[in-house]
């Protein structure tokens, strides 16, 4: 850790990094993240590009942004910001999930700059970006409303923060507990603490009351019938995303 | 490594090429290797070789800015009569008809000559800049790791890429270096190609006849001429591709009867042995395959150029919303998708067509009669005939927005 204060709570980053050398099979542990990443990548992209007036149809659209994959693991998420043109910084508190990410860009070929590091000791550092992306990491710290506090300092004025996490009430308890780590085994068990999980009105105070407006929020939802990921307007019972943005 | 290009394409045929133009159009840099002499691409004497285009495949021709450089020189299908025939009997009074205005898009589809379409897809891949064209060379090694695939071309030269796809035909060779193996039979059955010239106006009307030994089509080409798809068993195909051109005449003409009165040849004489055959996989890593290199119909309802431009328009789709969200379009993942959309749709017409196929092409006088009575019970039902023409313009199922002549 490059500081003393943070809110990672140590027992969540040691589950972490346990599974960390198998980011990048689309077949091995981290298969559901790999299912669920197209869908949080359309509505992260399509969120970017509505804020900065971008064009996704064209070459390098986020060009000239700077963005923060907040708990960027192996990279899901890094690699294709970094691939559609932006400056991307990717931060994890596992340690070893970094040199994992850095060897998978260079493999890529993308310049990606991962950090051991957490928000808290960016934002002291005074980073700076137009986007950060902080998706299903809320549900696993210590304190949200330090954390988001931080995630808000390092916007420039006029960004935007994506913020996704997972809901509180029975139904998240048997999907994402009950459901992903003890039936589908699609996570290990212990992964998520349902006590920790926030529904989306408790978020949109939590961000209110550190400085961010609001201004979208939607459900992704699992359709097993198709076996993939999908937004909802309406559905946001279990995983749900939201943006918010520093006022200028 | 540095990539040269983000695609490779290996095969610069119909599908190859539509391929290339598709997702050069979505920002993606392609090279297309063809093994054949631009010159032989480019010749423009008729050899007699057709396609019955879906409304879908036109749609997509249209999407891609083509289908103007053809469109002078293609036949629309107004009309198809579909009946059940003996060749000494010519056909029975059982006909069933689709007619275009049944359906509110317009012709049920379009006759172009191949050597339209391949001179209007050289033509627009001349000036796509993303579109890098290696002609008199093949693929002979590719070697796929982690970030890329490495490709070697006949000339030594090496190429790397994101993705290879393989556009090579039923023999696909970027197949078999990716270990995908086949599955299918064959029918025992050659299918006779030629067009000919006849004295009457065939109206736009496209007939298909079931033979016991086969189906035999007849297809308007613009002007008094018509391309023919004859099917008869191998050791009778081998036969008659044997015979002078006036005795080949001489065996077509009563098979169809004479109501487009004399017919002569006006093009060369083709043979293709009809086979059913899936690949295993549509994709392996950093692969996929297009068209017959993933899967050859038996052509009886004239699909297998359609079912090649589905499996393009689905593979451009999937690799475009893929750049865009900023994935690696080689991943394992993404090619999944393509599979997953085609796979399914491919071995359900492969199944189909089969069916009908056995249905048809036998002279036991029991299915004789069940199908002529079928032929006439599906005539006398609008919405059951409605969805059928449907069905053969391409416009069921899941339809990728080229097919819907629409931009990715």
């Amino acid at each position: 850790m490059q500081t003393a204060t943070n809110t990672v709570d140590p027992a969540e980053i040691e589950k972490f990094q346990a599974m960390a050398a198998e980011w990048w099979n689309p077949n091995g542990k981290f298969k559901p993240l790999h299912m669920l990443n197209p869908c949080r990548l359309d509505y992260i992209c399509a969120q970017v590009a509505a804020e900065f007036g971008r064009d996704l149809t064209g070459t390098l659209p986020f060009k000239g942004l700077r963005i923060l994959d907040i708990g960027c693991g192996g990279g899901l998420l890094s690699e294709p910001m970094a691939r559609l043109g932006a400056e991307v910084m990717g931060a994890d508190a596992a340690e070893r999930n970094i040199p994992v990410a850095q060897v998978h860009a260079a493999e890529s070929g993308l310049e990606i700059d991962y950090r051991h590091t957490t928000a808290e000791a960016l934002a002291e550092a005074g980073e700076q970006f137009d986007a950060v992306l902080n998706m299903e990491v809320v549900e696993h710290v210590a304190d949200p409303l330090a954390y988001l506090t931080a995630c808000q300092k390092l916007l420039k004025p006029g960004g935007l923060m994506v913020c996704s996490t997972i809901n509180r009430n029975p139904k998240s308890f048997m999907m994402a507990i009950v459901g992903a780590e003890f039936v589908m085994r699609w996570l290990p068990k212990g992964t998520h603490d349902w006590s920790k999980f926030i529904t989306p009105d408790e978020l949109f105070d939590l961000l209110k009351s550190c400085g961010l407006e609001p201004v979208d929020r939607k459900g992704f939802v699992f359709n097993p019938i198709q076996w993939s990921w999908s937004l909802s307007e309406r559905d946001l019972s279990v995983n749900y995303v939201t943006t918010s943005v520093k006022p200028a | 490594m540095k990539r040269d290009t983000d695609i490779l394409i290996a095969g610069g045929g119909l599908n190859g090429s539509a391929l290339a133009l598709a997702l050069a159009g979505v920002g993606f840099s392609v090279s297309i290797v063809d093994p054949v002499p631009p010159a032989d691409k480019r010749s423009d004497e008729f050899d007699g070789r057709g396609y019955a285009l879906a409304l879908t495949s036109q749609r997509l021709l249209q999407a891609l800015g083509i289908w103007p450089e053809v469109a002078g020189d293609a036949q629309p299908i107004l009309q198809i009569k579909v009946s059940d025939g003996r060749a000494s009997e010519g056909a029975s009074p059982f006909v069933l008809e689709f007619d275009h205005g049944e359906i509110e898009e317009g012709p049920m589809g379009y006759m172009v000559e191949d050597r339209y379409l391949r001179r209007a897809l050289m033509k627009a891949m001349d000036s796509a800049s993303a579109v890098t064209q290696i002609n008199s060379e093949s693929v002979v090694a590719q070697d796929v790791d982690a970030s890329g695939v490495t490709v070697t071309l006949s000339s030594g030269r090496t190429l790397r890429a994101g993705l290879l796809i393989g556009c090579d035909g039923r023999n696909s060779a970027t197949a078999t270096r990716a270990g995908i193996k086949r599955t299918g039979w064959n029918y025992d059955q050659t299918a006779l190609v030629c067009a000919i010239g006849h004295q009457k106006a065939h109206d736009g009307i496209a007939h298909q006849f079931f033979m016991p030994s086969g189906p035999l089509a007849i297809l308007p080409l613009p002007g008094n001429r018509s391309s023919i798809v004859w099917t008869e068993t191998t050791a009778e195909a081998a036969r008659i591709q044997r015979l002078s051109d006036d005795e080949y005449l001489a065996a077509l003409q009563p098979r169809f009867g004479d109501f487009l009165g004399p017919i002569e040849l006006a093009g060369q004489r083709f043979t293709y042995p009809l086979e059913l055959t899936l690949a295993d996989a549509f994709v392996a890593d950093r692969t996929a395959l297009v068209g017959d290199a993933a899967h050859r119909v038996h052509p009886i309802a004239g699909q297998g150029l359609n079912a090649g431009l589905k499996d393009v328009a689905a593979l451009a789709e999937v690799l475009a919303l893929s750049r865009r969200r900023g994935e690696d379009v080689g991943q394992s993942d993404v090619l999944m998708r393509y599979q997953r959309w085609r796979r399914f749709d491919t071995a359900s017409l492969a199944l189909a067509t089969d069916t009908f196929n056995r249905l048809f092409s036998n002279d036991n006088g029991i299915l004789r009669l069940g199908r002529d009575l079928g032929l006439g019970l599906v005539n006398s039902l609008p919405s059951l005939r409605r969805n059928l023409i449907r069905e053969a313009a391409g416009l069921t199922g899941d339809l990728p927005k080229l097919l819907q002549g629409r931009p990715i």
